[in-house]
């Protein structure tokens, strides 16, 4: 057992120290007949070699996205990840660290996290932002009981083109605190009007840009019509790669934002782990959620990092702390600021404008074929079809003709009629000229 | 010795000081080459919101963008440096296996919403897990969609909520006993309830008859970590959880603790209804430096129908993810995260026990707990220890010995950091002054237990002596001395400014951080 460095004469030498004569003696606590008298019925254990080809299994069953042609987006993307980013985090001391609890010690990850918490409020255009949370959607829902608690109000507006993980995750939270989610319903016609609803209850409208559909929008209007009603104004961001060509949700006056960081530095890994942003306005942050690291100075002058105010934390004010949440998304906080860093201003915006070259090119490609219409005016790496037929047939009968050619629309919205034959197309760098061909060929068959 | 001795570059050897990459970066460099794509045929199709100005995000070359990481991973410490006893944290080793298979083209990089045909070997792998997770633990069902452990006990009582509200008997208070975890009343708050604290007994136990007399048929459910937080057995588990049931309330166990009793004890037997298990602790996915996490949560047939979408639903081998309660034959209580849980821990947490099997989880804790009673039993004597043993999986001392020397549990941390070992859990849990809870893990040598032993027995001798400014000047030799964090608090500097640019408005100053415990 490759893992366990105990000789059976350091058992032994062990256990004469402690006095006891087994190992099972220091579980006299246990009652008698709970205490199994052997192993579970469970495979033993296994060489290095023989898990690998269990692996290898599970993964032959599987298509994978760098195989095929794929053009899946909805709230996960595949984008490149330098070769620096995965072999930085899996340094030992990033990947096998604790909470930063002794900052002495832990100023690697300190310092990673106070670079992050600057790049997150720099990109979405926010004075401040967190240390991270587990991901956009708990993100958004933890946005929205952080308005509730700044606005001491219990409304909540949800846009019906907030991604549909993210509202459901906000209803079931808003369910639990007793607070009054309401859901608008999805639409085409641009009929949602949150401003118009606007009253002395609302806490927060919480909209998403670019939406599900893919669809920008300029939420300047909105934002002047929340301040006006003491309402905050939270912007959800799903595609933060968006960020480097989309004016910022900060500029057009958002008051919280949350975000997925998923697209940079971290790879889709069937939706989980991935790093929940969230950044806000200064004064907001002490009803802000989840871990902060703050400049400070140690004995000597130096300049240094610790976790900082903590008491709004659960280990310190327990049933009055302003979140549950513990732990955060260290590691994968940090491939998002590596790749972000490697990045810099000039790149971030460079992969931005590559993302929505290759969306147009497709969206011109596909809005050729007979039968298709693209239904977005507006979009940056991600917008809308509607087919002919089913899109949940369209797209199995693409992935038998090996491309993963987007993804219904009733996937995400199942109760939503018009969802029926809509598909939701991304394309990002990695989509060459030959995949967006490869797209087109398959659709057009499969709708003819 | 002294570890301030001045170098003109401020570098001090190998431990080289590392600038913000804001201070060295310029906007226009970058360590990705992408080539400047064709103009959009018909402009762009961003609307009205093309963003103008630059972000001003500093851009480095990849040379200078490694040697930032390496040297800020250097300022770390970290379980593959030395021992990381942190109680309650189970700092175990983290095998390099699990992040190569969590990296496979067909694992790694699948994404949430394939097809399901696409996805059917993801799906048995979850599927999998599952089955591992329900014999170990001796209960049925399993919520995987938890993204760490405090998510994990949100869901378990979210179930709990829905099933009594679903029969029709809504209650308002969950009992906590006061050396619980702070999730846990924080996560009873966030679910909707009125905590109420239990406190312990003089065995470091909760106190069975105060918590039978706190129970009542307005109780929604128990919460209780076992082995809880002075590193105990709950013997009274049992009784306990017939206390719960007989008054129709549930008995929600925190599973953090679990790496003690894995493959020896299932939780099932002890008449626990709900248990949520943090995979980066007993199942060796790393701590990331503080996440990511994973926290399955074990449900008995009564909870189960309330479990959250997505989950993995097998037809004749074949497997297919429910999303929405509308598809449920349950009645979940919604969704708790975006798409269907932490895939590439569970990876990672399948291929340490597939490694480890039956047997190996059992010789693990047991050999965890031996670890952790060798640590009280050298120590004892020399160190104070509130509860008689045996112990589980960790050790708790308080600060007793420490009486009259001036020295406190916090000043001997620090002075473990020269001496090479992350400190322990200190003060934590609360119910025992000047806690010191030391977790040792079954991933450590006797060799290695043996110079922590020493280490803490010359510590403790030399507090004992008198030397209070040892003490209190330590540690001298890590990367960075004491901290500030009263400054950090008062005057919040949450992140890096250009030099002329100040924060837009003063910040309201609470003070309430003074006296914060080091936990």
């Amino acid at each position: 057992m490759r893992y366990l460095p105990l000789t059976e004469d350091d058992r032994r030498q062990m256990l004469a120290g402690i006095g006891v004569e087994s190992i099972e003696d220091l579980f006299r606590d246990v009652p008698a007949d709970a205490l199994l008298a052997g192993p579970v019925e469970l495979p033993l254990h296994a060489d290095e070699m023989a898990v690998e080809r269990a692996f290898r299994a599970f993964a032959a069953e599987n298509i994978s996205p760098a195989g095929v042609p794929s053009f899946l987006g909805g709230g996960a993307y595949r984008h490149h990840i330098p070769a620096s980013v995965d072999h930085l985090i899996q340094r030992g001391e990033f990947l096998t660290a604790y909470t930063p609890y002794q900052p002495e010690i832990a100023q690697g990850t300190l310092q990673y996290l106070f670079e992050f918490q600057t790049q997150v409020a720099l990109i979405t255009g926010m004075e401040v932002a967190n240390a991270s949370l587990y991901d956009g959607a708990t993100s958004c829902a933890e946005a929205m009981a952080m308005a509730c608690r700044l606005t001491r109000r219990k409304r909540v507006l949800l846009s019906g083109g907030l991604h549909p993980h993210w509202r459901s995750t906000a209803e079931t939270y808003a369910r639990f605190l007793a607070l009054d989610a309401l859901p608008l319903p999805p639409s085409w016609a641009g009929d949602e009007h949150p401003e118009e609803r606007l009253d002395a209850d609302t806490a927060c409208v919480i909209v998403q840009n670019p939406d599900v559909f893919g669809r920008v929008h300029d939420l300047a209007p909105l934002a002047a019509a929340c301040q006006a009603s003491g309402t905050l104004l939270v912007v959800a961001v799903a595609e933060v790669v968006s960020l480097g060509l989309i004016t910022s949700p900060g500029e057009m006056g958002a008051d919280i934002v949350c975000g997925e960081g998923q697209s940079l530095g971290n790879a889709p890994s069937f939706g989980g782990p991935t790093v929940g942003l969230m950044a806000a306005r200064e004064r907001f942050i002490r009803q802000m959620p989840g871990r902060l690291v703050g400049e400070t100075v140690d004995e000597d002058g130096r300049r240094g990092f610790v976790l900082t105010l903590s008491t709004r934390e659960q280990h310190i004010r327990r049933e009055k702390a302003t979140s549950n949440i513990c732990t955060n998304s260290g590691l994968c906080a940090l491939a998002f600021t590596i790749h972000l860093t490697m990045l810099g201003d000039a790149g971030f915006r460079r992969l931005a404008e590559v993302n929505h070259a290759r969306a147009c090119a497709l969206a011109d490609r596909l809005a050729a074929i007979p039968g298709i219409d693209v239904l977005n005016k507006t979009f940056f790496n991600e917008f809308t079809l509607r087919l002919p037929k089913p899109a949940e047939a369209a797209v199995e009968q693409m992935a038998a003709r090996g491309v993963l050619g987007g993804i219904p629309l009733m996937r995400l919205l199942p109760a939503w009629t018009e969802a029926r034959s809509l598909l939701l197309v991304a394309a990002t760098e990695m989509n060459s000229d030959d995949d967006i061909e490869a797209l087109a060929v398959a659709l057009s068959e499969v709708v003819a | 010795m002294t570890g301030s001795m001045k170098t003109i570059s401020g570098h001090r050897g190998l431990m080289l000081e590392e600038p913000l990459i804001f201070e060295q970066g310029s906007p226009e460099k970058t360590a990705v080459d992408l080539p400047a794509p064709p103009s959009p045929s018909g402009g762009d199709r961003l609307g009205p919101v093309r963003r103008e100005r630059p972000i001003g995000l500093p851009g480095l070359s990849e040379p200078e963008v490694v040697r930032h990481y390496l040297r800020l991973s250097q300022q770390n410490y970290s379980i593959d440096s030395g021992l990381f006893p942190l109680g309650s944290c189970t700092m175990k080793h983290n095998p390099r296996l699990n992040e190569k298979l969590a990296r496979l083209p067909g694992l790694g990089d699948l994404h949430p919403l394939q097809p399901a045909s696409t996805v059917q070997g993801a799906l048995r792998l979850m599927h999998t897990l599952a089955h591992w997770l329900t014999t170990l633990t001796g209960l049925p069902a399993v919520a995987m969609s938890p993204a760490a452990g405090a998510h994990g006990e949100l869901v378990g009582l979210m179930t709990i909520r829905a099933a009594l509200e679903d029969r029709g008997d809504p209650r308002r208070r969950v009992l906590v006993p006061e050396s619980a975890h702070g999730t846990n009343p924080a996560t009873a708050a966030a679910c909707g309830y009125a905590v109420q604290s239990v406190p312990g007994d003089a065995r470091g136990r909760v106190d069975l008859e105060k918590l039978r007399a706190a129970l009542s048929p307005d109780v929604a459910a128990v919460m209780v970590t076992n082995p809880n937080t002075c590193g105990l057995f709950e013997n009274d588990v049992r009784l306990i959880a017939e206390a719960a049931h007989e008054v129709g309330a549930f008995f929600y166990c925190d599973g953090a603790n679990f790496n003690a009793i894995v493959g020896r004890v299932r939780p099932g037997d002890l008449g626990i209804d709900c248990m949520h298990l943090n995979l980066h602790k007993t199942f060796s996915t790393p701590h990331g430096g503080g996440g990511p996490g994973s926290g399955p949560v074990v449900l008995s047939a009564a909870l189960a129908p309330f479990a959250p979408v997505a989950f993995v639903a097998e037809e004749n081998g074949r497997f297919r993810l429910v999303e929405h309660g509308m598809h449920a034959d349950g009645k979940p209580v919604g969704r708790v995260k975006g798409f269907h849980g932490q895939f590439g821990m569970f990876v990672r947490a399948l291929a340490y026990m597939m490694s480890m099997g039956a047997d190996g989880l059992r010789q693990a804790s047991g050999d965890a707990v031996l670890n952790a009673n060798y640590i009280l039993a050298e120590l004892q004597g020399t160190f104070s220890a509130p509860f008689a043993g045996p112990c589980m999986h960790e050790a708790l001392f308080d600060d007793r010995f420490l009486k009259d020397t001036g020295v406190s549990t916090l000043d001997l941390a620090k002075a473990l950091i020269d001496e090479g070992f992350h400190p322990m859990t200190v003060y934590f849990p609360l119910v025992v002054h000047g806690a010191m809870l030391v977790e040792p893990t079954e991933t450590e040598s006797k060799r290695t237990l043996d110079r922590f032993i020493a280490t803490m027995k010359g510590l403790a001798e030399r507090a004992l002596a008198g030397d209070e400014a040892f003490f209190r000047e330590s540690p001298r030799l890590s990367p960075r001395r004491r901290l500030d964090e009263t400054r950090a608090a008062r005057k919040p500097v949450l992140r890096w400014r250009p030099p002329a640019e100040t924060a837009p408005e003063p910040m309201e100053t609470a003070g309430e951080e003074v006296g914060r415990a080091a936990e």
